[in-house]
């Protein structure tokens, strides 16, 4: 036993292990906790990796490889789903021709996002196979396993993992061979590839046909298997919640789903009979447990309360009893803050002075709401910094329309910023607007990771570095200024004021590096 | 007895090497021949918030996360992390600060959290012999931080043995 052909990974460097194992050939992601060590350590291990600039295009990107034959993996956090979700329906449709496996890493108790979505009910509504895996183990043989199923099905299939399981270290067997990425060469198929919809409408009753097979061949496949115990308990669990239960009830049976779409519903129901009480446990929405009474299975669900936030050990020990008793709290941790000397602080210590309304965004500068600064007043989603500054002017009566500013940072502009700046040009508010980018050279608040604006891909070999301040130009912004922050910390506050004041279109490109990057990029 | 699991749960500031610590124990364990979890949060590259980790090991680990009340061990690297994270800590169960290290003797003030690990092997002697640790952070560490952290853990491992 021991440490004999075993290692200690965490959930990511597992998927990582498994894709290079496979053969995956191309994978494409944009960063998100806590999904971004996924293709970091795959690009480490050898494999061809890329940061995209947003999940949509990493999605599309993906999909455009496996057309080609390829094994493909896209990966991000679950937010990042929703910017995809528009080549996710439809390449359920066209199916892929190689493999492809989209990652969604999912945060239950929002450890570090803006919301807790259930991405499970994605492999629903698009109609694609979801496995969940529990631990780094797990991680490794699913990641295997999807890319089995998407070759063998052409289609792609989502990858579900949640906070814990991507950071989490387990053991971990690398049981498959490695094999080289398979050879590629693009077949022509329109009916499959081309969805007009004479085109789509087999397609999809083609897609509802092999989800059945799936469902079939998931009754009886070994993602889904019985943990035995005593009669006396039954748990239907998936993902950690399939770990955390084994050791809350330990005598209980355990039905832990590997599969959880298309579900196996007559080995559950089996299962549901084989116990005297039968319990779903499953963190976030009651997906499992709304599904399987849809289809007459005798089943307890959880009570509302445990749809908020992670399960735990002592938490399921609670759902078990049906306690919903807050319990114990520990106490607050300190929170983070702006580290000392980051760039961001000056923006906020003048948008405070000015008594701006300021549309903010997501990164590290989303610390500017706390104080001291405290000059933040709505985040949403990334890329909503702009185009909800813009609405506020659109909006509000005049004196105060003039006091938004919409901030944004550099990684975010390139995400989805762009078509807010597109926005801008096309429908002006009548008092103008300012827009401040903040360029701190790096994807700061996942780990410092490149973007096109770096001038360095995910494998620090050079590119060209997109330049917001020409394209603001060449989209017909009138008002375009770099603000080298190093040099001009004195001026900028007059800078911002007199943007305000112009009530024009106004881009200001705040620049200086991140001090953690600058430390980085020395080593 | 051996169905036991040990329970440990490492607590600092963003910077301080939390992860680091709780890789590097994780790892030792895991070589020792455990069954070993490790479990963290993390998101945030800003530095100064509260971080904390955990490490279980025994035969059969289930669960990542170290239930609360129930760590064997509580090791923190700031003294101000002390009350918010007392509540992990089992009755009897033992707790490791800064204090039992003399700073000023760490030639580096970074290995503050391989010096604590050093005075919690002291307490693992019979899960992990010392030579397994002196093993995994020469195969962990970059070499030019080595010699400084393994100069840390010994005079972490001393101070806990010199305390009894
Ligand atoms: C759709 C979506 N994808 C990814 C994320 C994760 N995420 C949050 S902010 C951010 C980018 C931060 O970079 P930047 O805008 O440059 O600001 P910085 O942290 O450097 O200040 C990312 C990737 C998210 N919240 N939503
Ligand atoms: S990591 Fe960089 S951007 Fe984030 S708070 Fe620190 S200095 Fe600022």
């Amino acid at each position: 036993m021991g440490s004999m052909g075993h290692r200690l990974l965490s959930g990511n460097e597992a998927v990582a292990q498994a894709a290079l194992d496979m053969g995956v050939g191309f994978g494409a992601g944009y960063p998100g906790t806590p999904s971004t060590e996924i293709l970091e350590n795959f690009s480490a291990l050898g494999g061809r990796a890329e940061w995209s600039p947003n999940e949509k295009v990493a999605l599309e990107v993906a999909l455009g490889a496996s057309f080609a034959g390829a094994r493909a993996l896209a990966t991000m956090k679950h937010v990042g789903l929703n910017v995809a979700a528009d080549p996710l329906f439809t390449a359920a449709y066209t199916g892929v021709r190689g493999a492809l496996v989209i990652v969604s890493a999912d945060d239950p108790g929002m450890a570090s996002s803006q919301n807790e979505q259930d991405n499970r009910r994605y492999a629903v509504a698009a109609g694609v196979p979801m496995l969940e895996p529990s631990d780094s183990q797990d991680a490794y043989d699913m990641t295997a396993e999807a890319i089995e199923i998407s070759e063998r099905w052409r289609i792609p299939v989502l990858l579900r993992m949640t906070t814990r399981v991507c950071h989490s270290k387990t053991r971990v067997e690398r049981r498959r061979t490695p094999t080289p990425p398979p050879a590629t060469s693009f077949v022509r198929d329109v009916k499959r590839l081309v969805m007009i919809p004479a085109y789509a409408r087999p397609a999809h009753v083609r897609l509802r046909a092999t989800l059945a097979e799936i469902a079939q061949w998931g009754e009886a496949c070994a993602l889904n298997r019985v943990i035995a115990g005593e009669r006396k308990l039954g748990i239907i669990a998936s993902g950690i919640s399939a770990i955390h239960a084994q050791e809350a009830a330990p005598g209980a049976t355990v039905l832990k789903l590997g599969l959880t779409h298309p579900l196996p519903i007559e080995k559950a129901r089996r299962f549901a009979q084989s116990v005297e009480r039968c319990v779903v446990v499953e963190e976030g929405d009651p997906c499992l447990a709304d599904a399987l009474r849809a289809a007459g299975i005798a089943v307890e669900a959880k009570a509302e309360a445990f749809r908020f936030g992670e399960l735990s050990v002592a938490r399921i020990r609670k759902l078990l009893k049906g306690d919903t008793s807050p319990g114990f709290r520990a106490p607050p941790g300190k929170p983070p803050q702006l580290c000392p000397g980051c760039p961001h602080r000056l923006t906020f210590e003048i948008l405070r002075k000015l008594n701006c309304i300021v549309s903010g965004d997501i990164g590290c500068y989303t610390l500017g709401v706390l104080p001291p600064f405290e000059a933040m007043d709505t985040c949403v989603c990334m890329g909503a910094g702009i185009t909800v500054g813009l609405g506020l002017r659109h909006a509000l009566p005049p004196e105060q329309a003039r006091r938004v500013v919409s901030v944004i940072g550099d990684s975010t502009f390139v995400h989805s910023g762009i078509t807010g700046l597109v926005e801008m040009v096309y429908n002006p508010p009548k008092t103008g607007h300012v827009v401040i980018i903040l360029d701190n050279a790096t994807t700061a608040m996942t780990g410092l990771q490149e973007h096109p604006g770096t001038g360095r891909r995910l494998d620090a070999t050079p590119a060209h570095p997109i330049s917001f301040e020409a394209l603001a130009r060449a989209l017909g912004v009138p008002r375009v200024r770099v603000v080298d922050l190093a040099k001009e910390s004195e001026a900028y506050e007059g800078i911002v004021a007199e943007s305000l004041a112009a009530e024009a279109l106004t881009v200001l490109v705040a620049r200086r590096p991140c001090i953690l990057a600058l430390k980085k990029n020395k080593e | 007895m051996s169905h036991r699991i040990t329970n440990i749960v490492v607590a600092g500031l963003g910077g301080q090497g939390v992860l680091t610590a709780t890789d590097l124990l994780a790892e030792v364990l895991h070589r020792a021949g455990h069954d070993v979890k490790k479990s963290e949060l993390k998101g945030m590259s800003q530095r100064g918030g509260s971080v904390t980790s955990d490490v279980r090991f025994g035969r059969v680990v289930h669960s990542p996360m170290v239930p609360d009340h129930e760590a064997d061990f509580l090791v923190i690297l700031s003294p101000d992390q002390v009350e918010p994270n007392r509540h992990h800590l089992r009755a009897g169960g033992v707790m490791i600060v800064p204090d039992i290290i003399d700073e000023s003797r760490l030639s580096n003030r970074r290995t503050l959290n391989v010096a604590l690990l050093g005075a919690l092997s002291a307490h693992l002697e019979a899960a992990a012999p010392e030579a397994v640790w002196i093993e995994t952070m020469r195969a962990l560490l970059p070499e030019r931080i080595l010699a400084a952290n393994l100069e840390a853990f010994a005079a972490g491992r001393a101070s806990a043995k010199g305390a009894g």
